[in-house]
């Protein structure tokens, strides 16, 4: 299993906010945990303050805070708003409609709700406490 | 759990899925609540002499070649006292049971639809077990 590039950058800016809501944080901090283009980052940053996940700082420092609810707000809900994982891939590739293109349809189709019910039950507060286990 | 709180547990039950199975309840009360033997646990909670929720489990001895663990089979909290901590109580007490019994792993199985209990297990810290449940047309 992979997540796009701007989808682990998104997961990981928004457990660095989550970890601590009152504070904002600015992009370069984050650019440079992560080791990051700052340029990159931009982009997904104002996608989740476009999602109202964060919000943006004005001011001395700038940047952004956690503007979302950490206990109800999950993984599948930051993946969603980056590529889409929900719902069937409707691209319709050769060999679909044979016997074998079927049943590697029905197997992918196992795998993908495994995925799905996986991210959409990990909370980021959930998440949070995963993090800290690895801590160590 | 004792025999009077029966009726409690088989109205959040009818009250969560919308079906009264009350033989059924005896029986889970003859086998689990009755008998404190063998690891067996049928635990309420007692909010103010009012049960606002139960959980039912038992130790399972080597299955399918796994070494015994607590297995956790049923939980539920009345939808009025939900979001209040009870589901987490129960769980921390029926764990405390696996480990007065020697088991350090708890397992449970759940509907991949499910995503409230789901959410709840994962929040409790419960990763996915090294097993895959399958089934087919018997
Ligand atoms: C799952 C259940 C047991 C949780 O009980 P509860 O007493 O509400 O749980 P708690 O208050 O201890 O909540 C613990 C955590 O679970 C998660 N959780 C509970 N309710 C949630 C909800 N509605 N949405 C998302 N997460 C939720 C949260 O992470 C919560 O932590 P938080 O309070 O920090 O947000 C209860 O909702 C229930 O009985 N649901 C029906 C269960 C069912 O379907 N049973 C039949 C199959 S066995």
């Amino acid at each position: 299993m992979k997540l796009q590039k701007n989808t682990r950058l998104a997961l990981y800016s928004v457990l660095e906010f989550a970890a601590d809501p009152a504070r904002h944080i600015a992009a370069s901090s984050i650019a440079e945990r992560y080791d990051v283009s700052p340029h990159h980052l931009a982009k997904v940053l104002s996608e989740l303050a476009r999602a109202g996940v964060v919000e943006s700082v004005r001011g001395v420092g700038g940047g952004y805070r956690f503007a979302a609810n950490a206990r109800r707000l999950t993984l599948l809900d930051v993946i969603q708003l980056f590529e889409d994982f929900d719902g069937r891939d409707e691209r319709r590739e050769g060999g679909d409609d044979t016997p074998v293109g079927r049943a590697l349809a029905t197997v992918l189709e196992e795998v993908d709700e495994m995925a799905r019910a996986t991210f959409a039950t990990i909370t980021l507060a959930t998440m949070l406490r995963i993090v800290e286990r690895h801590r160590k | 759990m004792r025999a009077a709180d029966l009726d409690a547990v088989i109205a959040i039950d009818t009250r969560v899925t919308g079906i009264e199975k009350r033989a059924y309840w005896q029986g889970v009360y003859k086998r689990y609540g009755a008998s404190r033997s063998e690891g067996r646990q049928f635990l309420v909670a007692d909010a103010g002499g009012v049960v606002a929720g139960f959980v039912i489990g038992e130790v399972r001895d080597w299955e399918f070649g796994s070494p015994p663990c607590g297995w956790v089979f049923a939980i539920d909290v009345d939808p009025d006292a939900r979001q209040a901590g009870v589901g987490t109580r129960l769980l921390a007490a029926i764990c405390a049971g696996f480990r007065a019994a020697g088991v350090t792993k708890v397992r449970t199985m759940l509907s991949r639809d499910n995503r409230l209990i789901l959410s709840f297990f994962r929040s409790q810290g419960m990763m996915a077990a090294p097993f895959i449940p399958l089934e087919m047309d018997a």
